[in-house]
């Protein structure tokens, strides 16, 4: 088996939803080798550009991106600690919500201000933090509905079979194929809502491909699956780009970071604070105070204590100090 | 002691009532009802604003436009898709309940509006519109068929009695009952009925996935409205009247009660519990006239305070029992499953 070239899966490891037994290979290798490692640094070749995006919750400006290039057929890893607006800035580039400023071009086009539902037809598509399996539909019925150019969707064509009978083969052996290769056979006939949280996750990220995409946006792919299936998750975001793919992705966990992706992002409070390959970021020194607080590391003396509760005691120009202080306890 | 109930009586009313021209109003309206919320998820809460329009299209064709009955029957139909765009444009796009509250309103305020004095010429205002569809009932003597007057019925299988005015309409309206459960069939089989499922589960994804959710609820909303406006213009046909006050909320959770005893998202459901509705109110107010006249009226009378002027009320209060029942025991209604019902997670 593990001569073949294609992704083998094992047929008997059910919930594993099907590992990736060879390593895909990285058609993109050594691309990122010029770059530099500020954020907002060109690449490339950029699938995807955003410039001055922000996006303002009352006081709160929750997404301020002065610049970010994305480069084509790479696994970019979207990270930051929680509150950051990074599912925030993925709305705002999959249409879901719109930029209160702000430019986003796909492919050298601008997207600005295009629906969500358009971004499909343009290659784009993504996924939900919270899985959204399609509960009381089958697997199959999921999978079918992201296929592209089905007339029978057109409701005056809808009522004459033979206009859209035919795609809808091609559609449904397509779907078989991808259901196949996500390891989720067994499961076609099944509703989506009796299927575990992984394997909704696989059900969507198989689901999203039934669309061609270009770019794929999984947001936390792997949030709230087991061990065992996050490795199979990772084997098929890589088989992702080894089709040649871009792949954009949200996550916390930095080991699943460090495993797939080719280019890390960091935001902190809405902005781009680093940027640069899986390597350099948990040196950045930026990116360890943004999760951890500045003072991580550094010795507590009773002096700065002192002033500190001296700053608490009198105005509250000092909120600076006391948050030094709080990231420190923690 | 043996009770003289004369059980014939109550089950002709319950089958007469059961294929009646009511039930099949009901089962009509609720199939729009089904398209809405069955299949798109949509909380509609004012189907009888859509009846009302459609009846009100043919009443006012021939009282106000003067353009006949025929073409009224056109009009009826663009008044639904014209309520379904005024309803749909600016609450789609919201969460669902946005739909709920303004549906309910409106089929409320359309009610107020074709009542207000200042529309008699229109819609003739709390009098309404008397006897505009001789067109119809002229077309079954071209044809030479149910040509019996009123008072001898037609008496058929031991259980069923009907006028011959009634069989006429039931003839016309069970048959488009069939067609709009054909359309239904068809579509929700379709890949438009697909991402109409889709919608209800997730309008999100949908949009992910590249469906215009929007535009295909608007559809939705339109297509069961027009369906809804067709019960409309039967129950005013067989009628030959159509009365603001016919057209109030009340009708609408009838609607609702019919499809959720059929269970929702089922292609039969809404006829079957239209069928089942009628044939039970009907059937428990014939017992308990029956019940009254038999020897046990004294007891009723005594206890329950039942009598011949609260029947039609009480059978409701029963009916709201079994309904009650029904969702204790079976939730998810005749067709529906269970097992379909428990994945609802939204």
């Amino acid at each position: 088996m593990t001569d073949s070239p294609d992704p083998v899966v094992d047929p008997d490891d059910g919930d594993a939803g099907g590992a990736v037994a060879t390593e895909p290979h990285n058609p993109i290798a050594g691309v990122f080798d010029g770059v530099e490692h500020t954020s907002g640094v060109a690449k490339p070749d950029p699938i995807l550009k955003a410039k001055g995006v922000t996006r303002r919750f009352g006081g709160l400006v929750a997404v301020d991106v002065d610049e970010l290039e994305i480069q084509r057929g790479a696994i970019t890893a979207l990270i930051g600690p929680n509150g950051a607006g990074k599912t925030t800035f993925f709305n705002l580039l999959t249409g879901f919500d719109s930029p209160d400023s702000g430019h986003v071009e796909l492919n050298g086009q601008s997207i600005d201000g295009v629906a969500s539902h358009k971004l499909a037809a343009r290659g784009m598509v993504r996924t939900f933090q919270l899985t959204k399996a399609l509960s009381r539909l089958t697997v199959l019925q999921n999978m079918m509905l992201g296929a592209k150019d089905q007339g029978g969707e057109n409701l005056l064509r809808a009522l004459v079979s033979p206009l859209w009978r035919q795609r809808e083969q091609e559609v449904e052996a397509q779907a078989r194929a991808l259901l196949d290769r996500f390891n989720l056979t067994h499961m076609t006939d099944q509703f989506a809502g009796t299927l575990s949280g992984g394997q909704r996750k696989l059900v969507e990220m198989a689901r999203s491909l039934m669309t061609e995409p270009e770019l794929v946006m999984l947001d936390e792919p792997m949030a709230g699956v087991n061990p065992a299936l996050t490795q199979s998750l990772l084997g098929h975001v890589k088989q992702l780009r080894a089709e040649g793919r871009t792949v954009i992705f949200v996550e916390h966990d930095m080991d699943v970071v460090q495993d797939i992706s080719d280019w890390v992002v960091v935001m902190a409070e809405g902005r781009i604070i680093a940027e640069g390959p899986p390597g350099s970021i948990a040196e950045n020194q930026q990116v360890v105070d943004a999760y951890l607080g500045s003072s991580h590391g550094t010795e507590l003396d009773f002096d700065s204590v002192q002033d500190l509760e001296a700053a608490d005691d009198g105005d509250a120009g000092e909120a600076d100090g006391q948050t030094d202080q709080e990231a420190t306890d923690g | 002691m043996l009770l003289a109930i004369d059980w014939d009586i109550i089950f002709t009313q319950i089958f007469s009532q059961a294929f009646g021209t009511q039930a099949m109003v009901f089962a009509l309206a609720a199939i729009g009802l089904n398209i809405h919320y069955g299949y798109t998820g949509l909380l509609n809460f004012g189907q009888v604003g859509f009846m009302a329009a459609g009846a009100y299209g043919v009443g006012m064709s021939v009282l106000w436009l003067d353009i006949g009955f025929w073409a009224g029957l056109l009009v009826g139909i663009l008044y639904c898709l014209g309520l379904a765009l005024i309803l749909g444009i600016p609450t789609l796009r919201l969460r669902a309940d946005y739909l709920a509250i303004t549906t309910i309103a409106a089929s409320e305020t359309i009610r107020l509006f074709v009542r207000w004095r200042g529309n008699r010429e229109r819609t003739g205002a709390a009098e309404g519109i008397n006897d505009f569809a001789d067109p119809f009932f002229e077309l079954r003597d071209d044809l030479g068929i149910l040509q019996r007057s009123g008072s001898v019925p037609y008496e058929f299988l031991g259980v069923f009695e009907y006028r011959a005015d009634d069989l006429w309409v039931m003839l016309v309206g069970w048959s488009v009952v069939g067609l709009c459960l054909l359309l239904t069939w068809q579509l929700m089989r379709s890949p438009w009925g697909r991402v109409l499922k889709a919608i209800r589960e997730d309008e999100d994804a949908a949009r992910a996935l590249g469906k215009n959710a929007y535009a295909y609820k608007l559809q939705a909303l339109a297509l069961g409205g027009v369906v809804g406006g067709l019960a409309g213009m039967l129950q005013a046909i067989d009628k030959q009247s159509v009365q603001p006050d016919t057209y109030n909320p009340v009708i609408t959770f009838m609607i609702w009660t019919v499809l959720i005893i059929g269970g929702a998202a089922r292609v039969w459901s809404p006829v079957v519990g239209a069928m089942i509705f009628w044939g039970l109110i009907s059937g428990l107010e014939a017992l308990m006239r029956e019940l009254i006249d038999s020897s046990l009226d004294d007891v009723l009378a005594q206890f329950l305070n039942l009598d011949v002027q609260n029947v039609s009320q009480v059978r409701f209060m029963v009916f709201g029992l079994v309904l009650m029942l029904l969702m204790r025991y079976r939730p998810q209604g005749i067709f529906g499953s269970r097992e379909e019902m428990a994945l609802d997670d939204r």
